[in-house]
Formats: C-alpha cells, sequence, structure tokens
C-alpha cells in the first residue's frame, strides 16, 4: 500500500470514483479506498435515473450541469456508460400538484431546461403503456433531455479512467480510522495500512457518518432501506422514466427490455436492514398494474435493497468541513447520487485543488442545518 | 468457445478477460460487468461454473469466492399476481 497521496477518497461508488477522475485529471495524485468494490453500494442497487427536473436550483443545475457532461462522457472516459435520454415523465395528480409543476417548471425553464407540461393525450403518445385514469393523472411534466446510464459501466468508465491517469484503487480494503491533529486531516489508517494525505473525502454513501464520526464530525444523514426490482424483458415500448412524487413510484424500460422501479416500502424504516420485503413486492407490482394494465402478465425477476443516505433536507452535503481541514464532505445525496456525480465531481476537484468553482456550493455547506432549510420536494423511492 | 451462461451468452474466456480487465474477486462484479446470471435463469446453472473460474484465476478457495446474496423473488411472479389484492 502507497505510504502517502494528495487525496484519498473513501467509497468507489459514483461519486468516488468520478472524483477520482476529475482529480487525477488535475495532475493529483489519488488514491480510492472501498472495503468491498466499484459500485457495491447504492451505486450499484440504484435506478440509475438522470432527471433535471427539481423543485430547488440547487438540484436542478446540479443535474443539468451533470447532463452535459454525461453527453460527452463516453468520449472523454473512453468507456461505454450506456448513457440514452429518453426523458423523464412526471405525473400531475390534481390541481395542488398542477401549482406545485407550474413552480418548478417555471424555475427549470428559467436555467433553459427543455421542460413542458403535456396532457392525458400526450402521456400515451410518450408511453404509450400508461393508463392516466389508472394513474390518476390530469397531466404530467415531460422533459426529453432527462435520462438514463448503467450505473455499473459508468462508475468503472470513471475509475479506470482515473486509474489511466494514474490514480491508486484499493479494493476490500476497509477504512477504520481517521488521524486529526491540530484540527487538520494527516493520516487515514485501513486495515491494510495507513496513507499520509492532507485531504481526506467521505464518499461512503450510506456510511458516511461513520467515517466523519472517525475525524470526529457529527452529520445528520441517516441509512434508509430502498427496494427496487426489475422484469423479465420485453419487446421495445417506451424510452421514458415514469415517476409520481404522489405514490413515490418510478419505472423506466431499460437498455434490455426490462423494466425496472421502486417505490417507498411501506415497512421502510432508518438503519441497516438489508433484507428484501413481501410488502414492497406486493406495493409495487399493485401500482404498475395500475400505472400499465398491461404489465400485469408480466414477471418480476428479481428484487433487491440498497441504501439512500438522507439529510433532513433531502439535498447533499458538499464541501470542506469548517472544523477540519481537509475533510471533504461528499454525501448524502438520497435517491439522486448518480444523476448529479460529473457535476459534483467536478465541483469537488476544483475545489481541492483551489481552483474557480463553477457553481457556489456555500448553501450545500454541513453548517446549512443550524440555520434552517428549503426541503426538496421533489423526491421519489 | 466454453459457453458459462447461456441465458447472457458468455463464454469462460469473456469471464476470464473481465476478471483480468477490472481485476476482480467477486461473483458480484460479474454479476454487474458482465450480467452473468441476470438471464432468465437467475444464475442457477452459470454461477456455479463461473465460481470455479473465479476462484481459479485469483487463486481463492471456491468457498470464498462470495456467492451474491440471493434475492426474493425466488422464482419469478407475475406483476398481477403479487399485486392483486391491495388496497
Ligand atoms: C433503490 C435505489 C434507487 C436509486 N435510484 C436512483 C436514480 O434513479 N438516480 C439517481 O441519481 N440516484 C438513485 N439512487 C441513489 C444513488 O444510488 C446514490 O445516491 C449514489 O449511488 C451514491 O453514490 P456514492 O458513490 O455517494 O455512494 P455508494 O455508491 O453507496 O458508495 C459508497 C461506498 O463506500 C464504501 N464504504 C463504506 N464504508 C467504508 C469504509 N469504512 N471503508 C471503505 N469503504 C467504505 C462502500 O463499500 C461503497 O462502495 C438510488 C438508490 C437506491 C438505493
Ligand atoms: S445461464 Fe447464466 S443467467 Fe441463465
Amino acid at each position: 500500500m502507497k505510504s502517502e497521496a494528495d487525496v484519498v477518497i473513501v467509497g468507489a461508488g459514483i461519486n468516488g470514483c468520478a472524483l477520482a477522475y476529475e482529480l487525477s485529471k488535475r495532475g493529483k495524485d489519488v488514491v480510492v479506498v472501498d472495503r468491498r468494490h466499484i459500485a457495491a453500494g447504492a451505486t450499484g442497487r440504484c435506478g440509475a435515473g438522470i432527471r433535471q427536473q427539481w423543485s430547488t436550483k440547487e438540484n436542478a443545475l446540479l443535474a443539468k450541469k451533470s447532463v452535459e457532461i454525461f453527453e460527452g462522457l463516453e468520449e472523454e472516459l473512453g468507456h461505454p456508460i450506456g448513457f440514452r435520454q429518453g426523458g423523464y415523465l412526471i405525473a400531475i395528480h390534481d390541481e395542488e400538484d398542477m401549482k406545485q409543476a407550474r413552480k418548478n417548471v417555471e424555475m427549470q425553464k428559467s436555467i433553459g431546461l427543455p421542460v413542458r407540461i403535456i396532457d392525458r393525450e400526450e402521456i400515451k403518445e410518450i408511453v404509450p403503456i400508461l393508463d392516466p385514469d389508472g394513474m390518476k393523472a390530469i397531466a404530467a411534466t415531460f422533459c426529453p433531455t432527462d435520462g438514463h446510464a448503467d450505473p455499473f459501466k459508468t462508475a468503472n468508465a470513471y475509475a479506470l479512467a482515473a486509474i489511466r491517469n494514474g490514480a491508486t484503487f484499493y479494493k476490500f480494503t476497509e477504512v477504520r480510522g481517521i488521524k486529526v491533529e491540530n484540527r487538520e486531516v494527516r493520516e487515514v489508517i485501513t486495515d491494510k495500512g495507513s496513507i499520509k494525505t492532507k485531504f481526506v473525502v467521505d464518499a461512503a454513501g450510506a456510511w458516511s457518518s461513520r467515517i466523519a464520526e472517525m475525524a470526529g464530525i457529527k452529520i445528520p444523514n441517516k441509512p434508509v432501506r430502498k427496494e427496487a426490482l426489475v422484469t423479465e424483458p420485453l419487446p421495445r415500448i417506451f424510452d421514458a422514466m415514469v415517476i409520481s412524487f404522489r405514490h413515490g413510484i418510478y419505472f423506466s424500460q431499460m437498455a434490455r427490455g426490462e423494466i425496472l422501479g421502486g417505490i417507498p416500502s411501506p415497512e421502510e424504516k432508518i438503519g441497516y436492514h438489508f433484507e428484501p420485503t413481501w410488502s414492497f413486492l406486493k406495493k409495487m407490482a399493485y401500482m404498475l398494474g395500475r400505472y400499465a394494465p398491461i404489465l400485469k402478465g408480466t414477471n418480476i425477476l428479481r428484487q433487491w435493497t440498497g441504501f439512500y443516505d438522507v439529510t433532513p433536507d433531502a439535498l447533499p452535503v458538499l464541501g470542506e468541513d469548517k472544523n477540519v481541514r481537509g475533510f471533504i464532505h461528499c454525501h448524502g445525496f438520497s435517491g439522486h447520487g448518480f444523476m448529479i456525480a460529473p457535476m459534483t465531481a467536478r465541483l469537488l476537484a476544483q475545489l481541492i485543488t483551489g481552483e474557480k468553482l463553477d457553481l457556489p456550493i456555500e448553501r450545500l455547506s454541513l453548517e446549512r442545518f443550524e440555520k434552517g432549510t428549503v426541503k426538496e420536494k421533489s423526491v421519489v423511492g | 468457445m466454453k459457453i458459462v451462461c447461456r441465458c447472457e451468452d458468455l463464454t469462460e474466456e469473456d469471464i476470464v478477460n473481465a476478471i483480468r480487465k477490472y481485476d476482480m474477486r467477486t461473483l458480484s462484479e460479474l454479476r454487474q460487468i458482465l450480467r452473468l446470471g441476470m438471464g432468465p435463469c437467475q444464475g442457477r446453472t452459470c454461477l456455479p461454473i463461473a465460481a470455479r473460474i473465479l476462484a481459479r484465476e485469483t487463486g481463492q478457495k471456491i468457498e470464498d469466492v462470495m456467492p451474491p446474496a440471493s434475492r426474493p423473488p425466488v422464482v419469478p411472479v407475475e406483476i398481477g399476481v403479487v399485486g392483486e389484492d391491495e388496497e
């Protein structure tokens, strides 16, 4: 194991891998440590939907800038990532939804997103198997540049490109401690040895609070079990991701024809619970049957669980800690840490190397929780 | 060329190449990258064979080649059947 590095990143999920790439591209000597392997956490279990339609400008901008990066990412990294833009169709169920949708669309348009409100007829044109009655939808919003990428391929593409730039990945290596002296990061201690460094990045997903604790930092994040399922492959029917904030459901048809989706589980609770539940399966199947009755004869092949790393306002925590110099927060991504990873990584790399940031991130600092926050309303799963 | 995973059309050579390229140690990495065992049979036939290849290539014991956690439903179920009696 190397004894020294410019930056040590804890966690080889999409965020750790993307940041390793952005830093190595800037000439930094980067080490990534993961107790399992690449994409073993939430990244390898996620829907990997990419949505720019958010209610807070912070999320909408991060997502939009990330889409711009995703569009050229295969070429930049030199490896496939399975990116496609089939749009996101978000159900509007009543007048109250419509009011919020109008507000969201206005803000989203102001930052340049091609989003619009569509009627029930157009819902069926975009996703022919949907039943607006079963959905209880009066309309929807649609943004054609939203989409999806393959989470395994994307994380690995970033990792391979980072390695090509000189980054080192230690898989199956667990971070056990962080040495802090004079309120500065000095060393990262793993079960395979220690690495001297000035910067440590907490990109440990649902385990982020444990890593922060190692440096004496308390963060409010909570791990919440989430479930997803996938069906047998079907002939190509639709490309959009269908979601509803009211019902919490999201689903889309993947590149190989299978339908992948999720919904909040009735037994959702905080903590490290890995077991899939029967009640999730029932609820998801029921709701899918209502949204797209034709799917009732389709077989579900597989169900799994993963964790959201949830903050009180459902926005991520980004930036350097105010009390421990060199401790970089990169966590709290709730259900959308995949889609904003490209831009998040770029911003944190700019921060670490002392460049000017493309977007301000002060509003995503840890300190915001002391002041009171505006919660992101547009969440699913 | 020896076929290992019929559902996903993967040969022994595909598996060995991926193990070397990505420096893999687990079946779960093979599942993610190659979709090994993700087909309609959910890996019933191919995972044990792939585990032997992985153990051989990486010098691990076959027992240490972590089998991916089993994920219900154990047999495929129809959406209309599981979702029937909600609400
Ligand atoms: C069911 C589900 C569906 C989702 N759908 C979407 C979606 O459609 N779109 C979207 O954008 N997001 C989605 N998400 C959220 C998304 O998956 C996450 O926000 C994102 O993957 C987080 O990536 P990460 O790199 O920050 O963390 P992770 O991918 O969780 O990686 C953290 C890594 O840290 C490692 N680690 C932890 N502790 C230690 C330690 N002590 N030492 C060493 N390593 C350690 C873990 O092994 C893990 O590999 C979904 C999540 C779930 C669970
Ligand atoms: S043979 Fe590999 S999944 Fe069926």
